[in-house]
């Protein structure tokens, strides 16, 4: 039998880490919190029609956004993998950037971009955080998807939209389907958003779940939306999984084969890329321009404390603070995302189930789409009973950031893992590798731009946190998005001229490091 | 479960390098662990001082803002987050003390002013300052239209100042939930559903919180919005005063409602005696002294000078509405029913 599954111990033992943390850092907590509130309070919040409501509301934006994410992210990610044109450095980086930016300043943007707010400015607001998770995974994997099959189709008469609609997409299909699911997620789950652009009108799951944990500590009716929540979420990972299944066996080819000057048609592709850069570069600009409003009175007040002493450090004290709690964040993500990734990979050489290996992939998928404040509020009902109690520790800030960069790293490495050709692996154990040789010769060089690739990215997440950030650190350790909200929270021009500044640099700091990423010519297949 | 110890404890060493390293508190030290909301702030130079002076180390922990740290002062008084706890309003001080979250104290201080805010007879919380929420008015939007700047609850729902009050929601805002208290105190539980009638005929326009009012649909903020008047706080004026040395802004005195921020020792405290000594250094002169610039509230202390921008823009209101703490407890949810029905529906 050890014969016949080859090496099942190390995948399990590899296992055991991210899932442990996932046990101990989010299922347990969020089952305490939900349980504290069963009861017949429950029954009553599920049987009330406002309750669907508000799911339907819920899963209605989230859907509108994924589909306008979507629709925006195509022409981009074609952009960015078919055609070597000038600019596509600066395309990539500018789709990045809405990422790290705090919800409360986007909403204000929009607020004022679109003064009548409602549904239609949370949809689009929604969407321009997104469109970076379509436009980047569904580029890594078209850059490397062959273009003869596309040819051939030509050459058989087929239109440009016809070879595109049953070749090209079918192919993409795994991208697409697993990036708008993690956009879904992150739209279901958006809750600033949501606040300042539904000017209190509209209300999701989350809100809605914030208010009655947070603010009237009503737990029956919390946990009745959570389970709701739970439910969706599960819901729509399931769908993920099955639209993923098919992403391995395709053949990946070398991105500069596939890349080449537009002609004919592509050049309208292109042109709506460029719409789309253009609509995202709008609330960017427009946070910019609010940074000079003052002239440079923002920047220069970043050597300080805000108005009159508004805050506890300087703003380039909140840099340096962001940067060392988003390392610490992205260097744990990366041990449980490349230990889970691993096992989730092994398990599959292994030829275990693959239901089994799909649940541990999609509870690792878990924390993107449950409520933030579920897990806190859980944290505090659970986390006394280990050892050093750490509910109130800074040590939970980049505990609680990696349970979200965590899914996204792994949904970077998988498909490069899953792609390596198995002959290469057993050719190396005939030769006479242990197990662990085999790894560090063949799958460890083949997935480390991946593995780069994915460092930048749960950089710029970890960089641009703010719920579980807020809630936990420490006047002193304040970030860069936790000083904005507070900034903005204050009265006084010069508080809101810093706050702008602070904005724009976040931006800058993360441009440069997707430029700095970008250079190192990252392979990017990720497939989300 | 043991490889799960071995991660947490990489996890905080690796964390620690960055994030905790510094103010973690030495082996000996006297470390108290105030729990508070996300406004607290303190001058770092006076917390040092205090730190040399009795030894004891204050270690800040916020959570959320005031709802949320009264909630989870709630949910955690088996096992307290810490030793005291600074941040709990007079709209949720009733829950917290139904609850028996807080031990009894009375602080020496507490007699040079702040107990004239007491809202328990057992002392187990003590005001620390105090906070009014006002409609600001920016007078040179209303003198360019060739209008008086309103003074009374009843002028904001007169014509003259039709669509240019902006408040805040009071299921999502402080502010906005205290404005909505002041109603209920100037007009009676009968009276106030008729006014927010009136001021919903009268174009009143509703957000849901005090960034997007004060920032964006204010007039007389740096976002130079539509709107003239708004729900913020007596304080604000002080934050707008031009090159001229003139307030902008002003905070109109009659339609204040009092918000009162309390600190408590927590029962279960680890360290009681400490937290007690922290108390009092935050009802003492040099603390109090520092409150208006660093949480734009005001001393609770008697004779405790106010900044000068204070002094010319943003004095204490003398008479500000206010609603016992057991009756805001009681009614609070159906109190915001009420609104939405009345100004939503």
């Amino acid at each position: 039998m050890a014969r016949g599954r080859p090496g099942l111990i190390a995948p399990v033992a590899a296992a055991v880490l991210p899932l442990g943390f996932l046990a101990v850092f989010f299922l347990w907590p969020v089952a305490a919190i939900i349980r504290l509130g069963l009861g017949p309070g429950v029954g009553a919040v599920l049987g009330r029609a406002e309750t669907w409501g508000i799911l339907g509301f819920t899963l209605g934006q989230a859907a509108a956004a994924t589909v306008v994410a979507v629709l925006a992210g195509l022409p981009v990610a074609f952009l960015l993998a078919r055609t070597s044109l000038r600019g596509n450095g600066f395309v990539r980086t500018v789709v990045m950037v809405p990422f790290v930016l705090p919800t409360v300043v986007v909403g204000l943007a929009f607020r004022s971009l679109l003064p009548a707010g409602g549904p239609v400015a949370i949809v689009l607001a929604n969407a321009f955080f997104n469109v970076a998770v379509v436009a980047r995974t569904v580029s890594g994997l078209w850059s490397h998807v062959d273009r003869r099959a596309e040819d051939a189709a030509r050459s058989l008469g087929a239109s440009r939209w016809r070879a595109f609609t049953s070749v090209t997409l079918p192919m993409l299909r795994p991208a697409i389907g697993s990036s708008a699911a993690v956009v879904f997620l992150f739209c279901a789950t958006s809750f600033g958003v949501v606040l300042l652009l539904g000017g209190g009108e509209y209300a999701t799951l989350e809100t809605e779940i914030y208010l009655r944990t947070v603010e009237m500590l009503d737990l029956p009716g919390a946990a009745a939306l959570s389970l709701l929540q739970v439910g969706a979420v599960v819901a729509v990972l399931v769908i993920g999984a099955v639209t993923r299944r098919r992403a391995t066996s395709l053949r990946l080819r070398g991105r500069a084969e596939t890349a080449r000057r537009p002609v004919g048609g592509e050049w309208g592709v292109v042109a709506a890329a460029w719409v789309v850069v253009v609509a995202l570069l709008v609330p960017i600009g427009s946070l910019v321009a609010r940074s000079f409003s003052g002239g440079l009175a923002g920047y220069r007040a970043m050597t300080g404390t805000g108005y009159r002493g508004s805050l506890q450090v300087t703003g380039w004290e909140a840099i340096d603070n962001s940067l060392r709690a988003a390392t610490d964040a992205t260097l744990l993500a990366l041990v449980l995302g490349v230990l889970a990734s691993v096992a989730v990979v092994s398990l599959g050489r292994a030829r275990i189930r693959p239901s089994v290996v799909e649940t541990v992939d999609t509870a690792m998928m878990l924390p993107l789409g449950v409520s933030a404040v579920t897990v806190g509020f859980g944290y505090l009902v659970t986390l006394d009973a280990l050892p050093g109690d750490l509910r109130t520790s800074p040590v939970l800030v980049p505990l609680a950031q990696a349970l979200v960069v965590t899914p996204l790293v792994i949904r970077m490495l998988l498909p490069v893992l899953r792609a390596i050709d198995n002959r290469l692996r057993q050719a190396a154990a005939t030769l006479g590798a242990a197990p662990w040789r085999v790894w560090r010769e063949i799958d460890v060089p083949l997935a480390a731009r991946a593995l780069l690739g994915a460092t930048a990215f749960g950089y710029v997440v970890a960089l641009g946190e703010f719920g579980a950030t807020s809630f936990l650190a420490r006047p002193d350790t304040a970030t860069l998005p936790v000083v904005i909200g507070r900034l903005v929270a204050r009265p006084g021009e010069l508080n809101n001229q810093m706050a702008y500044a602070a904005c724009t640099l976040l931006m800058l700091v993360t441009a440069a490091i997707v430029i700095i990423v970008d250079r190192l010519r990252v392979s990017s297949v990720g497939e989300f | 479960m043991r490889r799960l110890g071995v991660l947490l404890v990489t996890a905080a060493l690796a964390a620690g390098c960055s994030v905790g390293g510094s103010t973690d508190a030495k082996p000996g030290d006297r470390t108290v662990v105030l729990v508070t909301h996300d406004s607290f702030d303190v001058d770092q130079a006076l917390l040092d001082q205090f730190r040399t002076q009795t030894g004891i180390n204050v270690d800040i922990r916020k959570n959320g803002d005031a709802g949320a740290l009264t909630n989870q002062l709630v949910l955690t008084k088996s096992a307290p987050l810490g030793d005291l706890a600074f941040g709990v309003d007079n709209t949720f001080a009733s829950r917290v003390l139904d609850e028996g979250v807080f031990a009894e104290y009375r602080s020496p201080e507490a007699d040079k002013g702040p107990q004239k805010y007491a809202v328990d007879d057992k002392n187990r919380l003590t005001a620390v300052d105090v906070g009014d929420v006002c409609v600001n008015v920016d007078p040179a939007f209303l003198a360019g239209r060739e209008t008086e700047a309103p003074k009374t609850f009843d002028d904001l729902a007169d014509a003259r100042y039709k669509d240019q009050l902006v408040v805040e929601d009071p299921a999502t805002s402080s502010p906005g939930l205290a404005f909505l208290l002041a109603t209920v105190a100037h007009y009676g539980p009968d009276g106030w559903v008729g006014y927010w009638q009136r001021l919903k005929a009268n174009g009143v326009k509703v957000v849901s919180g005090w960034e997007e009012a004060y920032s964006q649909d204010f007039s007389g903020s740096s976002g130079k919005g539509p709107r003239p008047l708004v729900v913020s706080y007596a304080s604000s004026p002080s934050a707008e005063i031009g090159d001229d040395g003139k307030p902008h802004t002003t905070a109109l005195l009659d339609t204040c409602f009092r918000q009162v921020e309390y600190a408590g020792v927590l029962n279960g405290a680890k360290n009681p005696d400490d937290a007690r000594k922290v108390l009092d250094w935050m009802l003492s002169e040099p603390f109090q002294k520092q409150v208006p610039d660093k949480m734009y509230v005001y001393p609770s202390r008697d004779g405790v000078a106010l900044p000068d921008a204070w002094q010319k823009a943003a004095p204490l209101p003398d008479e500000s509405a206010t609603l016992p703490a057991k009756d805001i407890q009681a009614n609070r949810e159906r109190w915001i029913e009420q609104w939405r029905a009345a100004v939503r529906g």
